[in-house]
């Protein structure tokens, strides 16, 4: 059953990557990589706000690790920041990794005082 | 993707690569079947791998460590293979980089792990999750780059021979 519940999350979690960084992408044409950042700030918020929650384990292995482990990605997170320092935009780089981490952490935390002052 | 394309920056799609920005059309339905599928596969060996290798909260997420770091040298091998070796293979970068190495990495564990740790009075053991992952990680994606085109370029030297 958790099996079940963790392939579905990534069913709809990993097409909504690419299709949320498509359309970031189509309206903010921009060096830095918006639509990864995008999808890597909304899924450490979600999964936050997540373990803020009383636990379920439905719960967790369906948006959890299903949904936001295959929403967020680290592999194209990396990827990226090596391209960018390979194309000669070191500086955008160093942002990438700097602003994901810290938003990253902050979005995550966000979440958990969110569903903490709900339940 | 044809070889005069430009390399893409972000692997999953991007829409200076007009081969990439087309692939939606005319049915989005290949392209994304082929992410889903692939996502579900790097999910699960995610669960497997972090349910076989469980850490306490204030504990060093080796599981999450060792999955985030692979995916990542596994996405410079197979990026050189999408854009210098299978480039006739349209549905090859949707399935195994979007697909499966994005569902198997992740980015949102990885942050909620190191606030648990240090939220479980382990600072120290987040601070040493957080950059051994990025110290670790970065210099893996252009490892497998550089092995995979090395040995394409062996391999391609030998065969012009």
């Amino acid at each position: 059953m958790t099996l079940l519940l963790v392939a579905l999350g990534a069913a709809v979690g990993a097409p909504l990557r690419y299709l949320t960084d498509r359309a970031v992408q189509a309206r903010h044409d921009s060096v830095f990589p918006w639509g990864t950042f995008a999808v890597n700030m909304a899924g450490s918020l979600l999964l936050g706000f997540l373990t803020g929650l009383p636990s379920s384990a439905a719960v967790t292995a369906l948006l959890g690790t299903g949904f936001c482990g295959a929403l967020t990605t680290y592999s194209t997170f990396s990827y990226e920041t090596l391209r960018l320092a390979q194309e000669g935009a070191r500086f955008y780089a160093v942002v990438n990794v700097v602003a994901s981490v810290v938003a990253g952490l902050g979005a995550a935390g966000v979440g958990l005082l969110l569903a903490q002052g709900l339940s | 993707m044809t070889e005069s394309e430009p390399v893409p920056v972000d692997p999953d799609v991007d829409l200076h690569v007009p081969s990439e920005r087309a692939e939606l059309r005319p049915s989005p339905i290949p392209v994304l079947s082929a992410i889903s599928a692939g996502g579900v596969l790097g999910a699960l060996a995610r669960y497997g791998l972090s349910a076989a290798w469980p850490h306490p909260a204030d504990g060093f997420p080796w599981a999450t460590f060792v999955i985030n770091v692979t995916g990542c040298l596994l996405i410079g091998v197979l990026m050189v293979i999408v854009t210098e070796v299978a480039t006739g293979r349209p549905l090859l970068r949707p399935f195994a980089g979007v697909g499966v190495l994005g569902g198997y990495t992740t980015f949102s564990t990885y942050v909620v792990d190191v606030q648990r740790a240090a939220g479980a009075g382990a600072p120290w053991v987040a601070l040493a999750y957080l950059s051994l992952t990025l110290v670790t990680a970065l210099p893996a994606v252009w490892c497998g780059t550089a092995v995979t085109r090395a040995a394409v370029g062996r391999r391609r030297r030998a065969e012009a021979l």
